[in-house]
């Protein structure tokens, strides 16, 4: 092991613009009135989300999980009643590696109540140009659609399997051709679009309906089923993601059952559905917009950071 | 053979792909938040030297290569086959026209230059970076002309053709990059 390792991954500078970054967002909040919640980073529940790896550990003898995301346990606190709340701490996702991920990394989320994703999406743009973001000044916004025909020449609510499979294996290779719908359309984004996507602030949203996740769906202007989601790109790099939440305990259950069927499918663990999450939204949570935005992320484009280690204090794991 | 998954996968890795040996190049995770982890690679291909780009499920996984770099001393040439030894077991290795590339332009016998063994057998020939040849043919030399500026093309004892300077003349050994075919200065003698 060489001499110098122990060092931290992140410059003194870096460190110290990055403790800036986190006041600012408490302040941001706090002068808005949303309250911090710090909810447990273990929990006896995972998330089914096809491709969201949890990392499970045993505690007290029962079978624990590290967080992926605080929505659930958020979740229950809108339910409670608690109102606006933001979250700023470490979540964990397992097999991600690389420039822009690391298994560890710090997230804020933060729920509006009685909002939609179209003010959720302004209040992000807000709370950039607070963090001091240049480009949070000039944001562009685009629906997901429009923007996949341009670059593609196909409708990604309207083609079919077959034409998507035949552009993902143009992109992608010909390994990919048999691909799923979301697979192909992920490949797709990521290796066609989001190159072509405009520089600076831009947020993207209502995205296909098979990508909903979390989020409710909707119709757009031309009567496609949609998903009322959005994400937010700086510079083509992908740094949050919101939903006009789903509020429906059935339609909550009915995804849970198709995320695990899928899971079984591919020979991957099944996670139990979180029994406390239902049971919140059959008490009833109220109409709200939901956003989750990587931090480290945050602070490399604020500093122009080409790794992601370069952006936290050590990056061991 | 070992099998590598991507995130095993290392620059400089040599791995199998449609039945070619490969060099990794580059490897690039991308994962949308909530979609579908692979990884962009970029592998060299050993045997024709093109680059190619890949993407990969993430987890996947590919054989290993059996691709070895050695340093061997360059023997002669037979006129269809260049003779390589290794210097420590005093194996010797037969490497053809296609394998041994432009390498032969600065392969001087009994040099040292590093083979790359696929299964054992040669799949390509690297110089050294830094050789030292004779000029074969080249215009006469202009005596004490060694200020800046004018240079000449000269003919080395292997057939490589190299720019040096008008005060070189023929019978003059010389220190080329192999890499990049520039003249570095005179040998000292």
């Amino acid at each position: 092991m060489a001499n110098s390792d122990w060092l931290p991954s992140a410059s003194a500078a870096t460190l110290r613009r990055r403790a800036a970054l986190l006041a600012a967002i408490r302040q941001f909040f706090e002068q808005r009135n949303v309250l911090e919640v710090d909810v447990p980073l273990l929990g006896v529940t995972g998330v089914t989300e096809f491709n969201i790896q949890g990392l499970s550990t045993v505690a007290n003898g029962t079978m624990a999980y590290l967080q992926t995301s605080p929505e659930y346990y958020m979740k229950r606190l809108l339910a409670f009643g608690l109102g606006a709340i933001y979250s700023l701490g470490k979540v964990f996702r397992g097999g991600e590696r690389g420039r822009r991920h690391r298994t560890e990394f710090t997230l804020l989320e933060w729920y509006r109540p009685g909002w939609d994703e179209y003010q959720l999406m302004a209040e992000v743009a807000q709370l950039l140009a607070a963090a001091g973001l240049a480009q949070a000044s000039t944001p562009s916004t685009h629906r997901y659609g429009p923007l996949f025909a341009t670059v593609t020449g196909c409708d990604p609510h309207r083609a079919d399997l077959t034409q998507l499979q035949q552009l993902a294996a143009q992109y992608a290779g010909a390994n990919w051709a048999q691909a799923e719908r979301s697979v192909c359309l992920d490949l797709i984004f990521s290796l066609a679009v989001e190159p072509q996507l405009p520089r600076g602030l831009v947020f993207v949203h209502d995205y296909p309906a098979c990508q909903c996740a979390l989020a409710t769906l909707g119709e757009d202007q031309k009567g496609n089923l949609v998903a009322r989601r959005f994400e937010v790109f700086i510079d083509g790099v992908e740094l949050a993601n919101g939903y006009f939440e789903l509020t429906d305990p059935a339609e909550q259950r009915r995804r849970f059952e198709a995320d695990n069927r899928r899971r079984e499918a591919h020979q991957l663990p099944v996670v139990a559905p979180d029994e406390h999450l239902l049971a919140a939204l059959t008490a009833g949570l109220p109409p709200s917009a939901g956003v989750a935005l990587g931090v480290d992320r945050l602070l490399m484009a604020l500093l122009g950071l080409e790794r992601i280690e370069q952006a936290v204090p050590f990056s061991d794991v | 053979m070992a099998t590598y998954s991507t995130n095993e996968f290392r620059s400089g890795l040599k791995v199998m792909l449609d039945g070619d040996p490969c060099s990794i190049v580059e490897n690039e995770f991308v994962k949308p938040g909530k979609g579908q982890a692979f990884n962009r690679v970029r592998l060299r291909n050993l045997r024709s030297g093109r680059v190619w780009e890949r993407t990969f499920k993430s987890g996947e996984s590919l054989e290993g290569a059996d691709v070895r770099d050695k340093d061997m001393q360059y023997l002669y040439n037979d006129g269809e086959y260049w003779h390589f030894m290794e210097p420590d077991t005093f194996e010797q290795h037969q490497a053809d026209k296609n394998t041994v590339g432009d390498a032969a332009l600065w392969l001087r016998e009994e040099d040292t230059c590093i083979v790359t063994l696929y299964n054992g057998v040669p799949l390509a020939v690297t110089p050294a970076n830094h050789v030292e040849m004779e000029i074969v043919e080249t215009d006469p030399g202009i005596k004490g002309d060694t200020a800046q500026g004018g240079t000449k093309p000269a003919k080395l004892s292997t057939g490589a053709v190299v720019k040096v300077p008008l005060f070189l003349g023929e019978g003059d050994v010389i220190r080329v990059d192999t890499r990049t075919g520039e003249y570095l200065g005179r040998a000292r003698d």
